[in-house]
């Protein structure tokens, strides 16, 4: 998504500086690196096409050309379909209303407007089964999605609209164009990077998540395959369906890519751009979009508090079971931690390389990375079941298998964060280090690093935040007697034990609360504020 | 004696060609100043000299000591060369001291001490030390990054248009203080600019450079008066420049009979005069203003001239006493006029 932009921010004699720095041994040790950790990378894909070219032709057609897959594919489209328009129209209304207007209250609501990222989605849907014990299918899936999800088009339309030279829209008017048609024809064309981006977001997450419909019984790919692991284990069957559901979410990327366009979205002129204008709220549409903002806070936020509280009241004292609950806790945050640590480290050469010398196999490289990251966590982890069978025995069903499936998976968000930090640290004061005494790794330890630092850290947050709330990856791979906050969480779920389970969700929500705080922040920085 | 000698440098990136065959002697000592417009190589260069790039074939001697040759190159961090970029790039996780601190080797009192030499040197605030980039001005930043080079008292300081980023009555104190300070401690010093003005003040030793190579080096107020050729010239400052007849060290031409700095040339030539070495006068040729440029202390006037109105000529005048557009005038002449061959 952002090499490219990367790529072009760089003039072309700075890239040609920073090729001469490249004949180093450095230079060969960062591109060794990072191709190696693309290559592991592409596993999955390899799976994917062995265990097709394995199985052969007339068996995939018997497998995929059937009711059932059918099914699914409609059940997945449908989801899709209808949840990705409405996660967009929820998630520009309230970024414009938060970045736009006089709604009292406005940074309260936009704060609220990303709480609910902190909620794991098979939270929110637990919230809503025990609210409403008969909901399921289509309609329960949909709404489920919608309040789980929002926020991922909420956040980077509301960083973009804060950031969008409202000239721009000065322009716009003075040619005389109505306020409406000029948020439809000068703002809103601006906001289609980040609409695409959103909705990717959105749109990998309803192929890839399993806990939110398994729990409101709503067929997908992603719990078929789930269901078809546990019955069949390593059967030719799931592993079909995993190829299907890869090639939706290559679909999906492939869209993405042809929706963006090739238009320049960044601001041509120079000097620095005035505030954005305010638009006053009639007192009516004031009262409307209060109402809008409380109903969304209501559903997304209230309905799994309430309910939290309520399994928490009901369940008294003896659901706190500290002997499960600590030991949950601690796997959790070591699993976190040691995936967040390794998979910063393993970003660590493919930013340095695509800031310092970006070209044709930096993209290739990070592309990579960025398609196995799109893939759902249970065709990773299908992938790595059977690499590590046939392989690498020793490590099947061991915490170093787990800790691959996080670094294949989380992987995009460490180099997001860290390419950002790196791209802050000008070549140039690396060279002056060097023109100071210092040797060149010196220089790039005492000057790069220490000013990437805060964007690492902040990366590592974001990976250890989706290391905490994954589920289905850490199911199928971790080794017996694995139970983190998530696993442990499922666990009582299954045996319809909400009052135990509930003490699981709140340490995963009050876990999550912080490093949902850092990602609000950084969206306001790369906002420039 | 020469400090610096580049010999047939060459780079090109791509097929494009930045350096071609750049040979120049450094004096121990001197103010060098490379002088060119934007893209003409004159950057490429000193970060060569400083050891960020590397030339494609050429060499490079420092004090005797080979830095680059065909064979090997002394990576930057062992050059001890200092280097000022137009930005300062300060650190900008580290307080002004520590900036300045950065490439000493000396630890404990000492340190101390020496940066605050360093930033008593640079006319900087003792109270500055503990300040953080982002709080100085663009000139207390230049000052730092100055400071800083000087710390590990360089064998050769390399300044990448410094000023450029400063006001205009900020830059030429800089530049006056810069070049007190380099010469007092004897530091031998390339500076590089595309600003005609502050090259021509600044240096010892001038030098031009065009399209990656070098045109000519010089004492400045020589390249003024004699530069090689009509693009140096302009280059250089305004220039009247005019078709002449050339016969035993005169010159025959619009404005008359001038005398010529080659008494041995002959035949046809152009000519070329500062616009300050002519001036409005009682007599000699006339013409009459047809434009006036009024900027406070002296006006531009651009007159054409009776003998063959389709050639203007630049004249400085005193800016309150200049002639209005329309009116005639006589203009004459002093000092020689420089004969351009090519």
């Amino acid at each position: 998504m952002l090499p490219e932009a990367a790529a072009q921010a760089l003039t072309a004699p700075a890239q040609r500086r920073v090729q001469g720095l490249f004949k180093g041994r450095g230079g060969r040790w960062g591109t060794s690196l990072s191709v190696l950790v693309s290559l592991l990378a592409l596993l999955p894909i390899a799976f994917v096409i062995g265990v097709s070219w394995q199985i052969g032709w007339a068996q995939i057609e018997a497998l995929v050309w059937r009711p059932r897959v059918g099914e699914l594919l409609v059940n997945t489209v449908l989801l899709v379909v209808i949840t990705l328009p409405l996660c967009m129209l929820l998630g520009i209304a309230l970024a414009w209303l938060t970045e736009r207007t006089d709604l009292p209250g406005r940074r309260l609501w936009s704060l609220l407007a990303v709480a609910p990222l902190a909620v794991p989605a098979f939270v929110h849907s637990y919230a809503w089964v025990s609210l409403v014990p008969s909901i399921h299918g289509l309609p329960a899936g949909v709404l489920v999605s919608v309040i789980a999800y929002f926020p991922f088009m909420y956040l980077p339309v509301a960083a973009t609209l804060r950031r969008l030279d409202p000239a721009i829209e000065d322009v716009a008017e003075s040619l005389g164009l109505k306020p409406w048609a000029v948020f439809w024809r000068a703002v809103l064309p601006q906001l289609r990077l980040a609409i695409c981006g959103g909705a990717l977001l959105v749109g990998l997450h309803l192929l890839a998540e399993y806990g939110l419909y398994a729990m409101i019984r709503f067929d997908t790919f992603t719990t078929a395959i789930f269901d078809q692991f546990k019955s069949t284990f390593n059967g030719p069957a799931a592993d079909m369906l995993a190829a299907v559901l890869a090639l939706c979410c290559l679909a999906m990327l492939t869209a993405e890519s042809a929706a963006r366009g090739h238009a320049r979205y960044a601001r041509v002129g120079s000097g620095s751009a005035r505030e954005q204008r305010i638009v006053r709220l009639s007192p009516r549409t004031t009262l409307l979009a209060l109402g809008l903002q409380s109903l969304t806070c209501a559903l997304a936020l209230g309905v799994p508090l309430v309910t939290l509280g309520q399994w928490l009241i009901a369940g008294g004292r003896e659901v706190w079971r500290f002997n499960e609950l600590l030991p949950a806790l601690e796997q959790t945050v070591l699993l976190g931690v040691a995936g967040a640590v390794l998979t910063t480290c393993a970003a660590v050469p493919i930013a340095w390389l695509s800031i310092r010398a970006p070209g044709r196999l930096q993209r290739i490289l990070e592309g990579c990375n960025y398609i196995t990251s799109s893939l759902p966590g249970i065709v990773v982890a299908l992938a790595l079941v059977t690499v590590t069978i046939h392989f690498a025995r020793p490590i099947y069903q061991t915490t170093i298998t787990v800790l691959l499936a996080y670094l294949l998976m989380f992987l995009p968000r460490a180099l997001v964060s860290l390419r950002a930090g790196i791209a802050q640290a000008p070549v140039e004061l690396e060279n002056m280090a060097r023109s100071l005494g210092r040797s060149p790794g010196r220089a790039l330890w005492l000057i790069t690093l220490r000013l990437a630092a805060p964007a690492a850290a902040a990366g590592a947050a974001l990976v250890f935040l989706a290391i905490a709330n994954e589920l289905t990856a850490t199911l199928l791979l971790a080794p017996n007697g694995t139970r983190t906050l998530a696993t442990g969480f499922w666990a009582m779920t299954s045996e319809i034990d909400y009052a135990a389970a509930a003490p699981y969700a709140l340490t995963m929500i009050l876990l999550s609360l912080p490093l949902t705080g850092l990602l609000y922040h950084q969206s306001k920085r790369t906002a420039g504020r | 004696m020469n400090a610096l000698e580049l010999h047939a440098l060459c780079k090109s990136f791509g097929s494009q060609r930045a350096l071609a065959d750049v040979s120049l002697s450094v004096p121990t000592g001197g103010r060098t100043v490379i002088v060119g417009p934007s893209g003409s190589g004159k950057t490429t260069l000193l970060r060569m000299i400083a050891g960020f790039e590397f030339p494609d074939s050429g060499s490079l001697t420092l004090n005797g000591q080979v830095l680059v040759d065909a064979t090997h190159a002394v990576p930057a961090h062992q050059r001890q060369i200092g280097y000022v970029p137009q930005d300062g790039a300060l650190f900008p996780h580290m307080t002004v001291a520590d900036n300045i601190g950065f490439g000493l080797a000396t630890k404990g009192e000492a340190h101390h001490s020496r940066i605050a030499e360093l930033m008593d040197s640079v006319a900087l605030d003792a109270n500055m030390a503990r300040r953080w980039p982002h709080e100085l001005s663009g000139g207390q930043q230049q000052r730092v990054a100055l400071a800083r080079a000087l710390a590990q008292q360089p064998r050769l300081m390399l300044l990448d248009e410094p000023f450029s980023a400063l006001d205009t009555g900020l830059r030429s104190a800089m530049r006056k203080m810069v070049a007190r300070l380099l010469s007092d401690a004897g530091i031998t010093t390339i500076l590089v600019t595309h600003d005609q003005a502050e090259a021509l003040s600044f240096a010892d030793q001038l030098t031009v450079m065009r399209q990656g190579r070098l045109v000519q080096s010089g004492h400045p107020m020589e390249m003024y008066q004699y530069p090689a050729d009509e693009q140096t010239a302009l280059f250089l400052g305004d220039a009247v420049v005019l078709p002449a007849r050339i016969q035993a060290g005169w010159a025959d031409c619009d404005l008359g009979r001038i005398q010529t700095n080659s008494p041995l040339s002959h035949g046809t030539a152009r000519i070329m005069l500062r616009p300050e070495q002519v001036q409005l006068s009682a007599s000699g040729c006339p013409g009459v203003v047809t434009e006036r440029e009024f900027g406070g202390n002296t006006c531009t006037l651009t007159v054409a001239l009776h003998a063959d109105p389709s050639h203007t000529i630049l004249v400085r005048s005193a800016g309150l006493l200049a002639p209005p557009a329309g009116s005639a005038v006589h203009l004459s002449t002093t000092g020689t006029a420089h004969v351009l061959f090519g």
